[in-house]
């Protein structure tokens, strides 16, 4: 069932890209969106990346009230500081995340997406492998 | 007016599709990128669902000139493998996979992920901020208006 449940999630997901594309004109791709709300990059069109977030949280916010919260996001301090600073850092230099270069560059098949997705699952695999199975640490 | 109604919409179905697809839950995310232990393949699942509409999307995009609301759609980025975006994709790898989270469900996790969701993204945003400062400013990145 996981599966599909994630197969319908995915398509909520990639309907809201498109209709960013296709109404919007905008790839969605999460770290620009906010990305220039925070560094001031995106000034000429603040409202539209604010009313983009504001329904990112709101939807979930409302979800959690009949469907129970089922993250298991860790307690350890350090590895999330840690670990959002490397999101935030690494999505900005790579000029997007799993939305802008998963989800909206890999379907146009762009090379540089493509590439980027391909070497962040390969680091995101090795973290795993390094600090899950051989320090134990997450 | 319509174009941040239209924003609005956009990021409500997003997250719902988040919240749906199971992605909201940092299990699943580490899961999947974890090969060597419990594998869960639900993330492919919800790529390969996601990427479905915006294949329809980009073949609509092609017999268009501008989207609804006038905008030029955005070109594609020239083939170019440059510094920041091999180390880039590197970094947010290893932080994807230490917390499982990523940019969409950690913004989104305000409504869910508690004190763990909130750090998570004060230290994403700090390095959002403070990223201007320390990448080559030569990179397409940098460049963009």
């Amino acid at each position: 069932m996981e599966w599909l449940m994630g197969l319908s999630g995915g398509l909520m997901i990639g309907a809201a890209a498109a209709m960013f594309l296709l109404i919007n004109g905008r790839i969605m791709g999460i770290s620009g969106v906010f990305g220039g709300l925070l560094d001031g990059t995106g000034r000429e069109n603040t409202a539209e990346r604010g009313g983009f977030v504001i329904g990112l949280i709101a939807l979930p916010a409302l979800m959690v009230q009949w469907w129970p919260s089922h993250t298991h996001i860790t307690g350890n301090w350090p590895i999330l500081v840690l670990g959002g600073a490397l999101v935030g850092l690494g999505t900005r230099m790579a000029n997007g995340c799993t939305s802008g270069h998963g989800v909206c560059g890999m379907s146009r098949l762009s090379p540089r997406s493509i590439l980027a997705m391909a070497l962040s699952v390969g680091a995101g695999v090795a973290c795993m492998a390094v600090m899950r199975h051989l320090l134990g640490v997450i | 007016m319509i174009r941040v109604f239209c924003s609005f919409i956009g990021g409500s179905l997003f997250g719902l599709g988040l919240w749906i697809s199971g992605m909201t839950d940092t299990t699943k995310v580490q899961g999947f990128l974890d090969v060597f232990g419990a594998w869960n393949p639900t993330l492919a699942f919800v790529m390969g669902g996601a990427m479905l509409p915006m294949a329809i999307a980009w073949r609509i995009v092609d017999r268009r000139k501008t989207a609804m609301l006038g905008l030029p759609f955005p070109p594609m980025p020239a083939p170019r493998f440059d510094r920041d975006l091999v180390v880039g994709s590197v970094l947010f790898g290893i932080g994807w996979a230490l917390v499982g989270l990523c940019p969409g469900p950690a913004l989104a996790s305000v409504s869910f992920g508690g004190s763990g969701g909130l750090v998570f993204l004060i230290g994403m945003s700090a390095a959002i901020v403070a990223s201007r400062y320390l990448m080559d400013p030569r990179s397409s990145q940098t460049k963009r208006t």
